[in-house]
């Protein structure tokens, strides 16, 4: 005998205590502690931050901790968290050229003013399983370069700019938009696109790039210069006249030098694609300026044909947390609309019944 | 470190500000779907984060509030969202249509008739009625702005040609004011008349694609149709096995795996409502001392 269904507020509450019960794990090894997630897991904490859009490294390891290594559901949850923290100013655009530069390589150039600097990076190493990993063997304390202050490391974009072959930076003084704050109109301008787009799911926007490498978009791009490091966050303070720091935020920027264009009065030049990450994700920056170039296409006068250039294609599904969202709300009863179909497809299918029965007494 | 702190109904002020004029909006051009700053609320997109920013927007202190999810009380995502007002806002809430102030619902209308002073909060996935006609919002603006809603009449006729009837279930478009098509989210159009003139001001959120619309009480909303082929709404044969009404919505539910099945109402409050009034259906257990009524038709 069937009877209603009752008991969702148990049956969700006794869910959760089982959730936090995996959560934790074995009681008898010690349970993971802030510091390990941000020293040890770094990059993990990177990606919560770039994809939650909000630098704050010990509530990203909270996150990772509480949706145990779930990135997706981490950034969800600092994102829910952000969203609700008042807004109390604009910083000023950040200066990448007085970066405290961990890494920085160009592909375009043998050697830079400043010089290349590989910094911690995975490039060169062999991806074979490290047996030391299974335990805790002691590490060897990095060899450092002697800090100077007065290094000089122009961006490789600023070289070529000096020399007319790169098209120009556009300065601007007008407030920024925010996707976050404001509904997104189509056609979009390119500060919200790269909001929208530095906030995007890496996986997406590497899957895109990508697809602009293979011709669905070509845009023969170079990498003028991937840098890392910490720069200054400086705000205005209108009181005191003059801007103060706020702390420093480390960053991934990448200067892709793509496909040229022009030949008129300007002369040929060569054309940009922009990416910049929190923290220390060059993987995401490249393709974030792979689709930022893609997504250009208007301004080139290049035709539209590939989804990395189809700017409502990839601004409203490069979002990991609307995208799961949406895809797991499927799981979501959805009884009520599926009868509606059921009651459909039998109607039809008693009509066609009727029509066979027709056509045969008709024979 | 700063331990995070929310405010009541989890929204800020500002916010809720922005919301309550994107309704204001919605309330002045009717069925116009009117774009507003969503934000990224503590459960999933897709779950119900329109409808959840609508109710935060408009509850007070003092209202009541029900959450269905396909007519009822109890599915878990109901539950979890009376919850979250619960705790963020302290609000009461009901089971009862008739008690509640704030109804917030997905899937469904509930059968009893709403009344003037109710706010009914539809969850709404995809607002755009045309958005499977044209994937581009550039271009289902420009349709909606110049009112050329030939596309979707001739999607219903391209149905009835290969059909013999409309083939839309749910989601089933309305007009509005004879102005603007519709969404009305996805209810089963069983409740597209529901709508129509109703007395409760409706408000429709949806949250992942950024837009809010409504409708004010006694509003006209007709579903699209055509003369030979008038708009019906799904019948069922049987009554409720629980409490035997009849014209209400009813949830097949499969009870072995030989085939046995039997309809009970989607709307959990009202097949309750009518089974403490001492209605009866063929399903339910009776126990010897009860009197039983039992119901013509």
């Amino acid at each position: 005998m069937y009877v209603a269904v009752k008991g969702g507020e148990a049956a969700i509450a006794n869910a959760h205590r089982l959730l936090a019960d995996r959560r934790r794990g074995d009681r008898d090894v010690p349970a993971l502690t802030l510091e390990q997630i941000t020293g040890q897991l770094a990059l993990a904490v990177d990606r919560v931050m770039a994809e939650g859009s909000l630098y704050d490294p010990d509530l990203a390891a909270m996150a990772v901790r509480q949706s145990r290594g779930d990135m997706i559901e981490a950034i969800f949850l600092l994102r829910a968290y952000r969203t609700t923290l008042a807004r109390f100013g604009n910083s000023r655009p950040i200066d990448t050229a007085k970066m405290r530069i961990e890494r920085r390589v160009s592909a375009t150039y043998k050697d830079i003013p400043g010089g290349q600097l590989l910094g911690p990076t995975f490039d060169y190493t062999h991806r074979l399983i490290d047996p030391a990993m299974a335990g805790d063997e002691p590490v060897d304390e990095p060899l450092r370069r002697a800090r100077e202050d007065e290094r000089r490391a122009p961006r490789v974009t600023d070289i070529l700019n000096d020399e007319g072959l790169i098209e120009r930076d556009v300065l601007s003084d007008e407030e920024p938009g925010d996707l976050t704050r404001d509904p997104t109109a189509f056609p979009a301008d390119r500060d919200v696109r790269l909001q929208a787009l530095a906030r995007g799911d890496e996986g997406f926007l590497l899957s895109l790039g990508y697809s602009t490498q293979r011709g669905y978009g070509r845009t023969h791009p170079f990498v003028g210069e991937i840098r890392i490091g910490l720069v200054d966050v400086e705000i205005d303070v209108p009181e005191l006249g003059f801007a103060v720091s706020l702390g420093q935020v480390r960053v991934t920027e990448c200067q892709m030098v793509s496909q040229f264009t022009g030949g008129g009065e300007e002369g040929a030049k060569f054309t940009r694609g922009y990416g910049l990450v929190f923290g220390q994700s060059e993987r995401k920056a490249m393709a974030m300026s792979l689709v930022d170039r893609a997504l250009r296409a208007d301004e080139f006068d290049e035709q539209r044909l590939a989804p990395a250039q189809d700017e409502e294609f990839v601004l409203a599904h490069c979002d990991n947390v609307q995208a799961t969202g949406f895809v797991e709300h499927l799981k979501l009863p959805h009884y009520v609309d599926f009868q509606a179909e059921l009651d459909l497809l039998r109607t039809l299918n008693t009509a066609k019944a009727k029509n066979d029965e027709m056509r045969e007494a008709a024979e | 470190m700063t331990l995070p702190e929310y405010n009541f109904a989890y929204l800020d002020e500002q916010t809720k500000r922005m919301i309550r004029r994107s309704i204001l909006k919605g309330i002045a051009i009717p069925g116009y779907q009117v774009p507003f700053a969503s934000r990224e609320m503590p459960m999933p997109y897709g779950w119900g984060t329109g409808g959840v920013q609508v109710t935060a927007a408009i509850l007070g202190p003092d209202d009541v509030l029900k959450v269905i999810d396909q007519g009822a009380d109890d599915t878990t995502n109901a539950v979890s969202i009376r919850a979250f007002f619960a705790k963020t806002a302290n609000v009461a809430t009901t089971t009862k249509t008739a008690d509640a102030t704030v109804i917030q619902t997905r899937h469904r209308i509930p059968e009893a008739p709403l009344s003037a002073g109710q706010v009914i909060v539809y969850q709404v996935p995809i607002p755009e009625p045309l958005r499977f006609l044209e994937p581009r919002e550039t271009e289902t603006r420009v349709i909606h702005g110049l009112e050329e809603y030939g596309l979707i009449h001739v999607k219903l006729y391209e149905d009835i040609a290969q059909h013999g009837h409309i083939a839309t279930t749910y989601a089933y478009p309305v007009k509005v004011e004879d102005r603007y098509v519709m969404d009305p989210s996805p209810i089963p159009k069983f409740d597209n008349p529901k709508m129509n003139g109703s007395p409760a001001l409706q408000l429709f959120g949806a949250g992942r694609e950024k837009r809010i619309y409504a409708l004010p009480p006694f509003t006209h909303v007709v579903s699209l149709d055509f003369e030979d082929h008038p708009f019906e709404v799904q019948k069922f044969k049987q009554p409720c096995a629980l409490c035997n009404a009849t014209g209400v919505y009813l949830d097949e539910v499969v009870t072995d795996d030989r085939g046995s099945r039997m309809y009970v109402c989607s709307d959990t409050d009202h097949c309750e409502t009518r089974r403490e009034e001492g209605h009866r259906g063929p399903g339910l257990p009776i126990s010897g001392a009860q009197t039983v009524k039992e119901d013509a038709a």
